[in-house]
């Protein structure tokens, strides 16, 4: 069956849309992340620089996950893989 | 309906928004045809501004003086901070490669601060990053490779099973390989997708946007920019001290 190319690009804006949804995961992650973050502050104000560097490493790596997504999205929207 | 309605093209060239790499020139290689594009320009005016920033701090050490002036202060200050923090990552091992390290977190940071000054950043291209990436990939191999003996290279390889099952390795070795992979992604699509921010909102809002992106700008180039730089290093440093024996 032939399809339009229109149609295809629609349905690969549709895809991108939906790709970009992993950026849910990071961020609850990342909000865990600060949150416990936070409480070890709480607990020891000395180690706070330590404790800031720990958090934004970690909060940088759960990061890369959503970034595929977003990536996956660009692909879908700008290189346009599947259109002929 | 337009045949070319629905091209995205459409949008994007009538509202002006510009967040691709663009080809300057072209020359033909081994009968290959290859582009000098905005990335290679924007790459050397990066370089060239390490390049005069070097010589400088060079003639200002070599006429240093007991209470340093501001330049030599300035130079002091980088280079103790960069020290400072390599050492406090790698502790013994920091001395072979506090030079790259540092020359990487200089690189790094000045590329992604470079759309502060209307580049193109050169790290939102892949080309660069997977670059990078590959460097700390031979970097953390080549270390491991003469520090460890082969065998005790296949023992942990073949890691969680013994080193007579080797059932695991496969799957060691997709993850040794995503190493460079995903240090280059995670750059590549930060700072990538602080650039196509900031193209969408100078394009699409026009007029509107006028002093308030600078907020931006500073969250997008300098913040997620430094947070970057920062995570490349440190990731860097961990792979290659985790490549040395433990002990």
């Amino acid at each position: 069956m032939e399809f339009n190319s229109n149609f295809i690009l629609g349905c690969s804006a549709i895809g991108a849309g939906l790709a970009v949804i992993a950026g849910i995961g990071p961020g609850v992650g990342q909000g865990i992340a600060a949150g416990h973050a936070a409480a070890a502050v709480g607990r020891n104000p000395g180690a706070k620089s330590d404790v800031t560097s720990t958090m934004l490493l970690g909060q940088a790596v759960a990061e890369t996950t959503g970034l595929y997504g977003l990536l996956v999205a660009m692909l879908l929207l700008f290189v346009k893989p599947l259109v002929p | 309906m337009e045949a070319g309605f629905l091209q995205f093209g459409f949008l994007l060239s009538d509202a002006g928004i510009d967040f691709m790499v663009h080809g300057v020139f072209q020359y033909s290689l081994f009968g290959q045809k290859v582009w000098i594009t905005t990335t290679h320009v924007c790459l050397f005016i990066v370089m060239l501004i390490i390049c005069i920033f070097c010589l400088c701090a060079n003639r200002a050490i070599k006429h240093a003086t007991e209470v340093p002036g501001a330049f030599q202060n300035v130079v002091e200050l980088v280079v103790e901070m960069l020290d400072k923090m390599i050492a406090g990552v790698m502790g013994k091992r920091a001395k072979p490669f506090a030079n790259y390290i540092g020359i990487l977190f200089i690189f790094i940071l000045l590329s992604n601060i470079s759309g502060l000054f209307g580049l193109r950043p050169p790290t939102a291209d892949y080309g660069t990053t997977l670059a990078l990436g590959l460097i700390t990939f031979t970097l953390i191999h080549v270390t491991q490779f003469r520090n460890n003996s082969l065998k005790s290279i296949w023992v942990d390889m073949c890691s969680p099973l013994p080193p007579w099952l080797p059932i695991w390795f496969p799957i060691n070795l997709i993850s040794e390989i995503a190493v460079p992979i995903s240090l280059s992604l995670r750059l590549f699509a930060n700072v990538l997708s602080g650039t196509i921010m900031m193209a969408l909102i100078y394009g699409l809002l026009g007029i509107i946007a006028t002093a308030w992106p600078a907020a931006l700008h500073v969250y997008f180039d300098l913040f997620s920019g430094a947070i970057q730089t920062y995570v490349f290093c440190m990731l860097t440093m961990t792979y290659i001290t985790n490549a040395y024996p433990s002990d």
